[in-house]
């Protein structure tokens, strides 16, 4: 499947290393959660709260929370705004956050 | 004189909706006169439990009042569902007071004994549980936590649904709802019925039910009524949607039917609803966590704060005028949990013309400053 979205050959920052739901995942430094799940060729569509039904990120900017994801262990957090690091361990989330994560 | 209106209901909170929805179902020609959106409401703020452990310690027949209350909920909830098509998800899993030290467990241990030494109502069942028992149907309670007490008729429901479907079936039934009628004066005419003077004209009815919540102290002595009232402030904190995991509703704490996790419930004394008061949110947070200390990870989302319908003593008032007997006065703290009576019950003794000697202790006698115009349901009955 070609991604919809891609990085632009020109951009020449360094990869880092991130897991999504633990496979591997090439991101580049300063990409935020979200841009790199929609440039990961991934399946990253969580499912809504209430209703269950896929979402994706929506506004890139911290808005709309289409954009929540769980991250080191941390649900609902909204992958927009909060840059790659490497080894981060991103998880889709799959309906209402856990207590606990 | 022959009325439009078989009953003018004052107030359309949660009190007038659910005795103007009782008063509709009994095909009455019913009038709601209350003012505009804007206007804050406790049946917009309120925690939403159908609670009955502790109610009524001091006054046995508000203890029988609520345990019925609880009983009436199954149907009522099924009645407003039939009607309206909406859900108002009331649970009745029983539920718990939480006591984080020993001391908490003694004082809650002498309010249960002290409602069997009054009294307590038929199949009451509110017992101590101790924290091996708890820890059994609530495997996430903290280390603080060191018992509870129980009672199998507390439970909770979505009350905003439940308001709406009030409002909704009030229309159904083709009851007149008027917002933005504010009422300023009730004149009881001389041969019966009453003359209503709102922002927005003058309204007849036969009946009147004043169910204006804190605003019942200045219309009652229209119609010879009396409803002393002394209002306190509550605060809720609401956090992001979870998997369920509370299958229980505890007193300061329940998980609603679509996930948040709603902290409860500040008493203050201050009445100013235009903010939240953030000492009192660390207070209550800090319990919330104690309780459970897998929330502490979780986000608040919002926090507010209501001003609660109290009347004087804490009881219920609902009493009927002796010099104008078509005047009813409705008022009560909890009004989530006394919808049901307040549909199914009370609705029906207004239609007939009088409470009964029932609903006697809840006169607005009992108050040593009481006019002299009150008169009790059971001799105007
Ligand atoms: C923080 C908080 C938590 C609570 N938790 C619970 C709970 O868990 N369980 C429970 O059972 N109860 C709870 N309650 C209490 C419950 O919400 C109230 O008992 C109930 O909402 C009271 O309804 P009401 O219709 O009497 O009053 P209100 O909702 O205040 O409505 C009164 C209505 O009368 C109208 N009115 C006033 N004056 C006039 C006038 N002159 N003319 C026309 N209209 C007028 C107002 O506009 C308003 O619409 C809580 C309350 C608060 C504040
Ligand atoms: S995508 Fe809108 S808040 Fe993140």
């Amino acid at each position: 499947m070609t991604p919809m979205f891609s990085h632009i050959p020109a951009d020449q920052r360094p990869t880092l290393e991130i897991f999504v739901d633990g496979q591997s995942v090439r991101a580049r430094r300063g990409d935020t959660v979200s841009a790199a799940l929609l440039a990961s060729g991934l399946d990253v569509r969580r499912d809504s709260a209430v209703s269950g039904v896929p979402r994706l990120p929506y506004c890139m900017m911290g808005v709309c929370f289409e954009c929540l994801v769980t991250i080191d262990g941390v649900g609902n957090r909204q992958g927009c705004l909060i840059p790659v690091a490497p080894g981060m361990r991103v998880e889709i989330q799959r309906g209402k956050r856990e207590l606990g994560k | 004189m022959a009325q439009v209106h078989d009953v003018a209901v004052v107030g359309g909170g949660l009190l007038g909706a659910s005795i103007a929805w009782g008063l509709a179902r009994l095909g009455q020609k019913v009038v709601v006169l209350d003012e505009g959106d804007a206007v804050r409401r406790a049946s917009r703020a309120n925690f939403a439990l159908v609670w009955v452990q502790g109610k009524g310690a001091g006054m046995p027949p508000y203890a029988n009042w609520s345990v019925e209350a609880s009983r009436q909920w199954p149907g009522f909830a099924e009645a407003l569902e039939e009607q309206t098509g909406l859900d108002v998800h009331y649970q009745r899993p029983g539920g718990f007071h939480i006591c984080l030290n020993e001391d908490e467990l003694a004082a809650r241990q002498r309010v249960v004994e002290g409602m069997y030494a009054q009294g307590a109502p038929e199949g009451y069942g509110l017992e101590m549980t101790s924290r091996e028992d708890l820890e059994k149907a609530l495997p996430e309670i903290g280390p603080e936590v060191v018992g509870a007490s129980y009672s199998p008729h507390d439970g909770h429901v979505n009350s905003l649904r439940t308001f709406r479907a009030l409002h909704e079936g009030l229309r159904a039934f083709g009851a007149d709802y008027r917002p933005d009628h504010m009422v300023d004066a009730i004149e009881p005419q001389p041969g019966g019925g009453f003359v209503l003077h709102t922002e927005q004209g003058r309204v007849e009815a036969a009946k009147v039910v004043l169910a204006a919540g804190n605003g019942n102290e200045r219309l009652a002595p229209h119609v010879g009524l009396f409803a002393p009232m002394m209002p306190t402030r509550g605060q809720i904190i609401v956090t992001e949607r979870v998997r369920p995991f509370l299958h229980y509703p505890l007193g300061t704490l329940r998980q609603t039917d679509e996930g948040t996790v709603m902290i409860g419930d500040s008493k203050e004394d201050v009445l100013d609803d235009g903010e939240t008061r953030v000492p009192v949110s660390t207070v209550m947070a800090d319990r919330a966590r104690r309780t459970f200390p897998l929330l502490n990870r979780l986000n608040v989302v919002r926090t507010w704060s209501g001003i609660r319908v109290m009347t004087r003593d804490g009881f219920p008032v609902y009493d009927q005028s002796a010099s104008a007997p078509g005047a009813f006065v409705a008022c009560c703290h909890s009004g989530v949990t006394l919808a049901s009576m307040h549909a199914l019950d009370l609705a029906r003794r207004i239609r007939d013309g009088g409470l009964g000697g029932a609903l006697a202790p809840f006169s607005a006698r009992r108050f040593a400053d009481a006019p002299e115009t009150l008169l009790n349901s059971d001799a105007a009955a």
